[in-house]
């Protein structure tokens, strides 16, 4: 599946492996939650670098152990009115999350600027809408009236614009 | 009035824009209907049973003459001469073309409003006390929080997809008109012994199915912490609410199957561990927006006027209208007008463009040109002199807007039932307009008092009839129409679900059914007794005799 990220259509090259799928001996996976708990020990010696595919009703707390060692968690929208992976995607982040974390599932375009202000920096897209239309429904707003999120050039927050003559506000570093 | 600055202008431009777009791509069939709904949801556009609905904001209520007139124009312009005033102080309009829609967003932006998540699975437009800012009772105005909770509210990344609706209410008087108990989150507000202002938090109240009045989870959170604390709620919501069955996805279910405790538990720890610094509620920016909401420059008057009170000795109708429709104001010489909106027969909430325009007109001439909007769905002057109280009456009265029922039998709320709702189960628009004519008799109306009749026309219950002092609520048995009444429901102080009676009735029986409660009241009231006080003393027992006994 294509991934939209920092602007442009690129190609997936992580390794998604199922429960029970053979790991490879190198290049970068992906795996389930429950793998991760249950072979933590060998894929934490994996040449390569390690994902992991999060589900909507586990707790970051639980995560925290294997932040360090995973480059790559993927959060999934079972349809794209189910708003929980908003929420994770934040918590996730307030943990200082840096590297890549991944919108998948029913992902829209109407939704993407939403998904890359909790945090999200790459979404599996279909191929069903145009680069063009991603790309416009990803800056449709030009103003956020809350403070702390993840902005993309040209957007601003309404707070920072209103009070410039206050402290200025630090900007989150965008991830990835 | 809150007045945007170029920011707020520009989000909503934007947003409007936003939807131009997104409604050309369901007209092109590039977006599925199943796409555009949420989308279309998000900005107050249902798909009711003839046409379109647009559900536009009005934040806590509050209206300006040139807000009014611009209604007024669109209602002429776009849908059939007239507007529905809701039970969430909002304005929907019935007959609405998707085609139209961008246009009138574009000509609503022009006077700074918006139908921005007055529906869909979001944060709603906030309520509030629509005396505001005048009432005598009031601590202190609770619309500039309003305003912050609704910036903060809008477009939120993280809170647009909740399990269910979430609405917030606030009120900053003691007396409770805003109904906190029976919203997802109340906030109230309460001074400490050193004069600082903080914020009762109430959690998981709600009519609909299940009716549960709310939870105190916080009794003074401090006013700088209130957006991050309510992103804690919402953030323990959003992630545990239930998404398998849209009647148990309300937050109350999430509070009443976890439990109260466990729930304030969730909702402490997910606070504590929560970078605050963006979500601290700045000094300078409530500083900005309460300056807006400043009080008006009253006149110093002297707390008598002689003009009111001779008409109200000349004029017959005039006191009656005075003894309902007029509040008591802080300032003196200064009196709060409810105008009702709910003429003998009338449908409850209508508005005609004619009467928006006469209204604003009114408002612009004696009234700081300020605007209400009631959850009772009728509309309030907030800041008139006594002596010129007579010459708006001569004028409201000239466009049937002066009935004198406000509290009254005939101040009935009505949802918009099976004439316009699709998920109606009956109607609830005729109930009304045939209560009201069985209780057309004013000075009768006055004899019995105060008295709640509220009627929704499905078990969703937009018409609040549980906390109705008499709720009627339409069912559907085999393809008929039947009414279900409860007695001793309140939405004030102290808050209450009325008790269902019995079994239901056919909707012309109605009125009679309501007659014989009435008739129970008056024959066993003690002197200066109102009606919930009496059914609280009495019991249901008297009045269901007198409905089934001998049937
Ligand atoms: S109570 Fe039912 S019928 Fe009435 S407006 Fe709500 S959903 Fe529609």
């Amino acid at each position: 599946m294509p991934l939209l990220k920092n602007g442009s259509i690129i190609i997936d090259d992580w390794i998604t492996l199922g429960l029970d799928d053979p790991k490879p001996d190198s290049g970068d996976i992906v795996v389930p939650y429950a793998r991760l708990l249950k072979e933590w020990e060998s894929l934490t010696d994996h040449d390569g670098r390690l994902g992991v595919i999060f589900t909507n009703i586990d707790r970051v707390e639980a995560l925290t152990l294997f932040l360090p060692r995973l480059a790559l968690i993927v959060l999934p929208f079972p349809s794209f009115t189910d708003g929980r992976a908003y929420s994770l995607a934040r918590q996730i982040r307030e943990t200082g999350y840096g590297r890549e974390l991944r919108a998948a599932g029913n992902v829209l375009p109407d939704q993407v600027q939403f998904m890359l202000q909790v945090g999200f920096d790459s979404f599996e897209i279909g191929d069903r809408f145009t680069a063009e239309v991603w790309l416009k429904a990803s800056r449709q707003m030009s103003l956020a009236y809350q403070r702390g999120l993840y902005r993309t050039p040209g957007q601003h927050d309404v707070w920072s614009e209103r009070h410039r003559e206050a402290e200025p506000w630090l900007e989150q570093p965008h991830a990835g | 009035m809150y007045r945007y600055d170029e920011f707020d202008s520009q989000f909503v431009n934007d947003r409007v824009s936003q939807f131009r777009d997104q409604a050309n791509r369901r007209l092109t069939g590039e977006l599925s209907e199943d796409e555009f709904r949420p989308l279309r949801l998000m900005n107050g556009l249902y798909l009711q049973l003839h046409a379109y609905m647009l559900r536009i904001a009005v934040p806590y209520g509050s209206l300006d003459s040139a807000k009014l007139n611009t209604l007024a124009y669109i209602a002429e312009k776009w849908d059939r001469g007239y507007g529905h005033f809701t039970t969430r102080q909002n304005l929907q309009f019935n007959w609405i073309k998707l085609e139209d829609t961008a246009d009138i967003l574009a000509k609503l932006a022009e006077v700074e409003m918006h139908a921005i998540q007055t529906s869909g699975n979001c944060i709603r437009n906030v309520t509030t006390d629509q005396w505001a800012g005048a009432a005598a009772d009031e601590i202190a105005d609770p619309r500039p929080i309003g305003e912050l909770v609704r910036q903060w509210s809008s477009l939120h990344p993280e809170f647009s997809y909740l399990p269910r609706k979430f609405k917030i209410a606030v009120t900053g008087s003691p007396n409770d008109r805003a109904a906190v108990r029976v919203h997802d989150i109340g906030l109230r507000l309460h001074l400490n012994d050193r004069g600082e202002r903080g914020w009762e938090v109430l959690v998981g109240g709600g009519l609909g199915r299940t009716p549960v009045i709310a939870v105190t989870v916080r009794d003074f959170l401090p006013e700088h912490e209130l957006i991050a604390y309510l992103e804690a709620i919402m953030r323990v919501y959003n992630l545990y609410g239930r998404r398998d069955n849209k009647y148990k996805a309300r937050i109350k279910i999430l509070v009443h199957e976890i439990g109260a405790e466990k729930f304030r538990a969730e909702v402490e720890t997910e606070y504590a561990r929560r970078p605050h610094a963006d979500t601290k509620v700045e000094e300078r920016e409530l500083q900005r927006i309460s300056a807006y909401f400043a009080a008006p420059q009253f006149e110093k008057l002297p707390r008598w006027s002689a003009t009111f009170e001779e008409a109200r000795a000349k004029n017959k109708d005039f006191a009656n209208w005075v003894r309902t429709n007029i509040a008591a104001h802080r300032a003196d010489g200064y009196a709060i007008v409810n105008i009702s909106l709910k003429p003998e027969g009338g449908i409850p909430g209508d508005a005609t463009a004619d009467q928006m325009r006469v209204v604003a007109d009114l408002a612009q001439r004696y009234s700081f040109d300020e605007i209400r909007v009631s959850h009772h769905q009728n509309l309030v002057l907030p800041h008139v002199k006594r002596d010129d109280l007579f010459a708006i009456w001569k004028v409201l009265q000239a466009s049937e807007l002066a009935t004198s029922n406000i509290g009254l039998a005939g101040d009935i709320i009505a949802c918009p039932g099976l004439d316009y709702c699709s998920l109606a189960t009956a109607r609830s628009i005729p109930i009304a307009q045939s209560i009201s004519r069985k209780f057309a008799d004013l000075n009768r109306q006055h004899e019995i008092g105060p008295l709640r009749i509220n009627i929704s026309g499905c078990i969703n219950a937009c018409g609040h009839h549980h906390v109705a002092h008499i709720g009627i609520l339409g069912l559907d048995k085999k393809g008929e129409e039947f009414y279900q009444i409860t007695l001793g429901g309140s939405s004030a102080d102290s808050a209450s679900i009325g008790t269902i009676l019995g079994p239901g009735f056919a909707g012309e029986d109605v009125p009679e059914a309501i007659e014989k409660i009435v008739n129970t009241y008056l024959a066993r009231r003690q002197p200066g007794e109102e009606f919930l006080a009496a059914y609280r003393r009495l019991g249901p027992q008297p009045f269901k005799e007198a409905l089934y006994a001998a049937a």
